[in-house]
């Protein structure tokens, strides 16, 4: 179980050219606004086609520009948590989450989503339209949908950015309770620093579409983004 | 009310919701390909499915008689091959109606499937759903409101069609004379009274029509 990629993307002016891997552990990727995270995961589910590059996911070939692979977005096995979280709207709870479970046989696919309602404890709601619970609870239905299918790798893209920190660390929890389950790679993309240091085995800096750093949390920790984050995490403290 | 105003309204029902069923599939497959799809010549499809909307009915029926005409360029080889020609049927009324409210339909479509959040779309796609899937399951659903607005429209439209139905089809009583070609003709012949009435009643069917569509609309969402 791993991912591993080596990428070269260029649009409007802004250069994108990264190479990392990471293993069955909890990667960050941080970095400032515009670094190129959230591309970065877009072309791992194969959302944007890079110019150029390899990416592997557990043994299995994702994309090889001089090869011509390019495998579909469908094919991927990759959960993905969007920012805004994309939970359907005209589905309920229960709808989103089956929606995930394709390709399994009807009684599986009502199995699966038993099983997931429970794990999130969603039991509850699962009559409910996703406008009328709240932001942690789409967390979790967000998390849920994307995790049904058993996927190879998670990418979750600033999915707690929106909650206030009691909830955000409820779902540090969740989060927790995932890898220990789903044993994948999970790749968190962030700029909250707090969140960084304290989910991550594996910290990956971005800085202006490269990576500027990229290791253990003590080794990265005199980065100077880093350095840059946590002056502004100390000023937004004392405000 | 006279045999023929009734036949004039059946007729004219009969085109229209023909015409409309055409324009839902037709106008949906092309309102999602130029809301989804970059292809070479967009620009110009784009303003081929939007010209009827402004040009005069009369030029869009012009065009269709170079197409569509006994000796035009699709209309003669359907000719050749069946004997028989569009020209002058009822089924010229539905062609000339389909062409120039299609517009309706292709642009409320674009707009309401522009509409819907991308990430949605691409959230399908991650979770293994075909394009197709996606377009039945998530778009489709979602743009439903603009898909049922631009349908009414089209048949309003349609119902109202009068320029380009009458270079196609003609004004053939008991044929080809819709109820706008018969207001057309009350008016001509100075049928005053006649023709207030048959006015009066496409306004009515018209506006029981956008009524109802709009309590629907308002019903499934």
């Amino acid at each position: 179980m791993g991912l591993s990629l080596e990428l070269r993307k260029r649009v409007d002016g802004f250069t994108l050219e990264v190479a990392w891997e990471v293993q069955e552990e909890l990667a960050v990727l941080f970095g400032f606004s515009g670094a190129g995270k959230s591309m970065t995961l877009r072309i791992i589910a194969g959302l944007t086609k890079p110019d150029q590059g390899t990416i592997h996911s557990n043994g299995q070939v994702l994309f090889d520009s001089r090869a011509g692979i390019d495998v579909s977005p469908q094919d991927r096995s990759i959960g993905y948590v969007f920012q805004d979280l994309a939970l359907f709207p005209h589905m309920t709870v229960r709808g989103n989450i089956l929606y995930g479970a394709k390709g399994l046989d009807k009684k599986e696919r009502q199995e699966k989503t038993r099983e997931m309602i429970e794990i999130f404890h969603l039991g509850e709601l699962q009559e409910k339209w996703p406008t009328d619970i709240s932001g942690g609870q789409q967390q979790r239905v967000a998390l849920a949908r994307a995790l049904i299918r058993r996927p190879k790798l998670l990418l979750l893209d600033e999915p707690f950015s929106a909650l206030d920190n009691p909830l955000r660390l409820e779902l540090h929890q969740y989060l927790n309770d995932i890898r220990r389950r789903f044993r994948i790679p999970v790749i968190l993309v962030t700029h909250d620093l707090h969140e960084a240091t304290r989910l991550g085995d594996k910290i990956i800096i971005y800085s202006e579409g490269r990576v500027a750093q990229a290791g253990s949390l003590t080794e990265v920790m005199d980065n100077p983004v880093i350095r840059e984050a946590k002056k502004f995490y100390e000023v937004s403290n004392l405000n | 009310m006279s045999g023929e105003v009734w036949f004039s309204l059946r007729l004219s029902l009969q085109v229209a919701f023909l015409a409309t069923w055409f324009i839902v599939i037709i106008g949906v497959a092309v309102g999602y390909l130029l809301a989804r799809k970059n292809f070479p010549g967009r620009d110009l499809v784009d303003i081929l499915f939007t010209l009827p909307l402004v040009l005069p009915p009369t030029v869009t029926g012009y065009y269709l008689i170079i197409l569509f005409g006994r000796n035009g360029w699709l209309g003669k080889t359907l000719y050749a091959w069946t004997g028989w020609s569009l020209m002058f049927t009822w089924y010229a009324a539905v062609l000339a109606s389909f062409v120039v409210a299609l517009p309706l339909m292709v642009r409320t479509t674009r707009a309401a499937i522009e509409s819907i959040d991308p990430n949605l779309i691409l959230a399908s796609y991650t979770l293994g759903r075909s394009e197709l899937e996606t377009l039945w399951k998530v778009v489709l659903p979602l743009a439903r409101r603009g898909i049922i607005a631009g349908t009414v429209l089209s048949f309003a439209r349609a119902m109202g069609e009068f320029g380009a139905t009458l270079m196609l089809a003609g004004n053939i009583p008991g044929k080809t004379n819709t109820l706008p070609l018969t207001i057309y003709t009350l008016a001509g012949s100075g049928d005053w009274p006649k023709a207030q009435g048959v006015v009066l009643l496409l306004t009515a069917v018209s506006g029981v029509f956008l009524y109802l569509a709009n309590r629907t609309s308002r019903k499934i969402w």
